[in-house]
């Protein structure tokens, strides 16, 4: 992994870079203006989170299932970066609703589903700091039944309401707003890639870590 | 063993641990009057919360009414685990030679049954405090409350149960709880509001059982699977 992390860090920010230039070079959209560009960046961190939801899912199942230490490192990898992204996402959304809508905050089933699945996952972390011992498997649990949990949070919250511009905007995109496609993508492609840097510098601290937590006891228990 | 005694057997630890906390509460019946009059305070302050001029909001009726479900049934959950630790009970079943999913359902049984008796009591106050029709529609209205109660108390004794051996159990079982449970909070709040309306609307309140007893099958399935993992050490 670790071969391919610096090519992957000097990837990551030449894209960024490269998306950065591409965005400022965008015409400014006609009704929105100058702060739909915010769009940008919100987009690709929503992807990000989900990433990191999938991520912490599935190394959540295989570490109940088989026990493996590194399926855990992985799954508090995913949660971390599924917060972190998701922060980035309600951040920069209430800054463009407050332009677009009028409000910081609307009840729209997209909202709120992104605002429950956050939640979920803080309260990840949450129990993985305050759990004490065997918290890891508690927070796995946590993490299956919040992906359990996701459909019907969808089901519910679409049938319960609904104001966010539609997703289905997004496959429109290269019909209606062409010039819009490349720093999209670059945008997308660039979060995509800062995940997985950070994905992979966190599985690293993580199992240095546990090298340095068994060297610690190795050495208590030669001293006593 | 046979499947078929296996599967007795599975009912008889089930319904054993049932007993056993149905003699305890008959005796002291702690947790159900704090858990009672806990929901009845909930009632009232949402009460003095919401009601202006002495006219509450329109629909305030069923979400008080699940509010106060799921808030009581919290506290009923972390009581009736408190008891198995301060006793060190469920150690003690845990170690016995019995499948470990019956003992969940046990469990599981107990707080439905608990959280039963207090909306027994729950149902007719709200309808009495905010005049809601209640009983217009008692089949449907009956099974919301059941499949919603079943919904909310597969994952909180769940949770309830691995929460046990840690030592912020109580403020971490709403936390890990509430989010996951929307779905049953909206479901329950939204099927109710749709037969309180006048005429009730039966089809809008079908649709919302089907999703929470969806709901119920799924987390009770996965909860049978994850005990057996999250209760061994």
């Amino acid at each position: 992994m670790k071969k391919i992390f610096t090519p992957l860090v000097i990837a990551t920010a030449v894209l960024f870079a490269a998306a950065l230039v591409l965005i400022a070079r965008v015409p400014p959209e006609s009704t929105m203006g100058l702060v739909q560009k915010i769009f940008y960046f919100h987009v690709p961190s929503w992807i990000g989170m989900y990433a990191g939801i999938a991520v912490c899912a599935v190394a959540s199942i295989s570490y109940l299932v088989t026990g493996r230490p590194a399926a855990d490192r992985l799954a508090t990898s995913g949660a971390e970066l599924t917060v972190l992204f998701g922060l980035v996402g309600l951040v920069t959304g209430p800054l463009w609703a407050r332009k677009a809508w009028g409000v910081w905050w609307q009840w729209d089933a997209r909202l709120t589903i992104a605002l429950l699945l956050w939640l979920i996952f803080v309260a990840y972390l949450v129990v993985r700091k305050y759990g004490g011992p065997g918290a890891e498997k508690l927070a796995a649990a946590v993490a299956l039944f919040g992906t359990a949990v996701s459909p019907f949070v969808y089901m519910s919250v679409n049938i319960w309401r609904t104001v966010h511009p539609l997703t289905s905007v997004m496959p429109q995109l290269p019909k209606s707003a062409p010039e819009m496609v490349p720093p999209m993508a670059a945008s997308a492609f660039a979060f995509l890639l800062l995940f997985g840097v950070l994905l992979i510098a966190r599985i690293e601290l993580g199992r240095r870590q546990a090298a340095v937590d068994e060297l610690y006891l190795a050495h208590e228990e030669g001293a006593a | 063993m046979g499947p078929q005694r296996e599967v007795k057997m599975f009912f008889r630890v089930a319904l054993l641990v049932l007993r056993k906390d149905f003699a305890i509460e008959a005796k002291s019946r702690e947790i159900l009057t704090t858990t009672l009059l806990f929901a009845v305070s909930c009632v009232l302050v949402f009460a003095f919360a919401l009601v202006k001029e002495g006219e509450a909001p329109p629909d305030a009726a069923p979400a008080i009414l699940w509010i106060a479900i799921m808030f009581s049934g919290t506290l009923a959950l972390g009581r009736t685990f408190e008891r198995e630790r301060y006793g060190e009970t469920l150690r003690a079943l845990l170690l016995a030679p019995a499948p470990r999913p019956a003992l969940y359902v046990g469990k599981l049984l107990g707080i439905v049954l608990l959280l039963g008796v207090a909306e027994l009591v729950l149902v007719p106050l709200v309808a009495f405090f905010f005049g809601a029709p209640f009983f217009v529609q008692p089949v449907l209205m009956a099974l919301l409350l059941v499949a919603g109660t079943v919904g909310f108390a597969a994952v909180g004794t769940l949770f309830a149960a691995m929460l046990m051996r840690v030592r912020t159990r109580d403020v971490l079982l709403p936390i890990l709880l509430y989010p996951i449970t929307v779905p049953v909070i909206i479901a329950g709040v939204r099927g109710t509001a749709a037969l309180l309306a006048s005429p009730p609307d039966e089809v809008t309140a079908t649709m919302w059982l089907a999703i929470v007893v969806a709901f119920d099958v799924v987390f009770v399935t996965l909860s049978l699977w994850t005990f057996e993992v999250l209760m061994t050490e």
